[in-house]
């Protein structure tokens, strides 16, 4: 992964001893909140429901073993014992003193991390695949060009203070893992005829209060011109996004109103003006960052494992766990591994201290020390060899990470909700709690098959409920709970976004709704159908039907 | 018509209300709700003097009711800040006690 130079340690740590000497300031009274507001959110610190809410980076979910210790040393001292992974594959933590940051800074310079851009109008996080360079069915490695547009992102004078937030993600194969299309700019990686790399690129989706999918405005993007049309992208937007409203002040609202057609000419008119400028990469630089995303060191082994499979025959508990959570990896005899930080009943994304030490272990002893955030809030492991699975599994059983439900209906993306978040009207971790227990039963589970549950708990839809193939939002009406519930919403390469289905529900009359849409989708499906092709095949009628007539 | 202040504390963020002798409580226990509007105008000002004195942030006024003896907020969000939250029973305030 990649590794700071003399450059960006340096300026880590002065932003971290630049922002101790603010938070000093704040605590000696010299700059008021409303001074202090914007500093302390250009590092990621938010003032929350219960204090101090502090998000890191993660740049495109890529971790090592140090610096997830760091993370746990973190969570044990200056926090509760936990943190939370995020949707932009980041880690945030809820109980943070503003009197601990510059410490907190520190400790994070010295393992190359911060929480710079993780909030504050500017270009945020780069997301991308989390089985960037491993995965069988990849094109490129998604992270040469998050890293490349994290350099370019970071602190880009032109793009601090955007109309409102910018979000960027990476795709690196024809499977869409990194929801491209919900994205400001999605980049998706693809060859063309003459075999070379490029992206196609969508522009204008997002979710909140207006939700759009994004749009295509170019088919065929060679690579080494991202920066300059990501520079034309966000001019067009810099210079024409309203600044008058701060809900009709993201790009998608632009590109809505203008027609992605006529904003694709206006980009194509300012990148015409600038692509043969030093924004254009060198292939010695992608070649130079490239070389931090070289393979690990991978031995040369026999795709078939007879140890892993006298394992399976032997527990059936493990040979669960293997076909649900492990992916095809591109080198004979390894696999990727999925790890599910969304146990049954409990709230998801939600990693203890201990857990993050013990994984890290894990890291160390069977993944070259790296490891993966995904933007459904769990971890990946990339090149963990098929020997390996069986020990590795025992001890994900003992940290309590060893959840069969990779892309099944319990491994929910869920939003911290009213329990901790300010701008929540309802909460949605009990939610997701509630319905994992419900659909606890792994054959059940199994059967159902690949569903995405996704809720927020309001309008703002940071739990991308418009894109899980059942979406729940939670608003408040007259001081109590009210859920509504929508389907046909697609992260993919087929993303779409769900439609409300009808009448909201209370918390438990959720619950039992999400169950009677399951019952119908079991009812209908044809062979080999999934829930959302089940459901775009029926459209919403014999799902409303039966959520709506059943007894009170 | 209850009210009493809440903010968050400057140096921790942590949830607190001003109480009846003018000073900032993690508990509504020992807070005097106003009764009338004058009375929670006075409330108020006390509490944005603390802010300006760097002591809190983000005053505000918000309804609180008698239950049992004890004052509650009326409003979710007010009752989620008063106590912690409500998926981590051991954390907040309503661990300590």
């Amino acid at each position: 992964m990649y590794q700071y130079d003399e450059f960006d340690a340096d300026f880590v740590e002065q932003r971290a001893v630049q922002f101790g000497r603010q938070v000093e300031d704040r605590l000696a009274g010299k700059i008021t909140e409303e001074q202090f507001r914007p500093l302390r959110l250009m590092n990621g610190l938010y003032l929350q429901l219960h204090a101090y809410m502090l998000r890191i980076n993660v740049p495109y979910g890529c971790l090592n073993s140090t610096q997830m210790r760091k993370l746990a040393h973190i969570a044990r001292v200056f926090d509760k014992g936990y943190g939370h992974l995020t949707t932009r594959q980041n880690m945030q933590f809820n109980w943070i003193k503003l009197s601990d940051m510059p410490a907190i800074l520190l400790e994070l310079a010295s393992v190359e991390m911060h929480g710079i851009q993780s909030s504050g109008n500017c270009i945020r996080n780069i997301t991308a695949d989390e089985y960037a360079g491993a995965s069988a069915d990849e094109i490129e490695d998604p992270r040469v060009y998050c890293e490349i547009l994290r350099q370019w992102s970071s602190l880009h004078p032109e793009f601090s203070f955007l109309p409102r937030k910018f979000k960027i993600a990476v795709s690196g194969s024809d499977r869409d893992r990194a929801a491209i299309k919900a994205h400001d700019i999605g980049l998706r990686l693809h060859k063309n005829e003459a075999g070379e790399a490029g992206f196609e690129v969508f522009v204008g989706g997002g979710l909140g209060r207006t939700p759009f999918i994004g749009q295509s405005i170019r088919a065929f993007l060679p690579t080494q011109h991202v920066l300059s049309y990501c520079e034309a992208i966000l001019r067009v937007y810099n210079q024409l996004g309203r600044r008058d409203n701060k809900y009709k002040a993201r790009i998608k609202i632009l590109v809505h109103e203008m027609g992605g057609e006529a904003f694709g000419e206006k980009v194509e008119k300012e990148w015409a003006e600038i692509r043969e400028t030093a924004l254009e990469l060198p292939e010695s630089e992608t070649a130079r960052v490239g070389g931090f995303f070289a393979p690990p060191p991978h031995e040369k082994l026999d795709d078939d494992d007879s140890d892993l499979a006298g394992h399976m025959a032997g527990d059936p508990d493990f040979a669960t766990w293997v076909e649900q959570q492990t992916a095809r990896h591109r080198e004979p005899g390894y696999a990727i591994v999925n790890v599910s930080c969304s146990p049954v009943g409990k709230p998801p994304g939600d990693i203890s201290a201990a857990q993050m030490d013990g994984f890290a272990d894990l890291a160390d002893a069977y993944n070259f020390g790296e490891m993966r955030v995904t933007h459904n809030q769990n971890l990946v492991l990339t090149d963990v060899r098929k020997k390996d699975l069986f020990a590795l599994w025992q001890k994900l059983v003992t940290l309590g990470l060893a959840t069969a439900n990779h892309g099944l209906i319990s491994d929910t993306i869920c939003c911290p909700g009213l329990d901790y978040c300010a701008l929540a009207n309802a909460r949605s971790i009990p939610l997701a709690e509630k319905l994992s227990e419900r659909f606890a039963d792994q054959n059940k589970q199994k059967d159902i098959g690949e569903v995405y549950l996704n809720m927020s708990g309001c309008i703002n839809a940071c739990g991308h409920h418009h894109i899980g193939n059942i979406g729940i939002v939670g608003v408040d009406k007259k001081n109590s709970e009210l859920y509504q519930l929508m389907l046909g919403g697609s992260a993919e390469e087929d993303a779409s976004l769900g439609k409300i289905l009808g009448r909201g529900f209370d918390e438990d009359g959720i619950v039992d709704a999400v169950e009677l849409v399951i019952d119908t989708y079991i009812e209908l499906r044809e062979a080999g159908e999934k829930f959302i092709d089940t459901y775009r095949r029926v459209g919403p009628d014999p799902f409303k039907e039966k959520v709506y007539s059943a007894p009170a | 018509m209850h009210q009493v202040v809440i903010a968050n504390r400057l140096t921790d963020g942590i949830v607190v209300f001003l109480g009846r002798e003018q000073e900032w409580l993690e508990g509504l226990e020992g807070c005097q709700p106003a009764q009338d509007t004058a009375q929670a105008e006075a409330l108020l000002a006390r509490g944005t003097e603390a802010e300006a004195e760097q002591f809190v942030v983000g005053p505000e006024l918000i309804e609180v009711e008698l239950r049992e003896g004890i004052l509650v907020p009326v409003k979710m969000r007010e009752a989620m800040r008063s106590r912690g939250p409500s998926v981590r029973t051991d954390l907040g305030k309503q661990a300590e006690n």
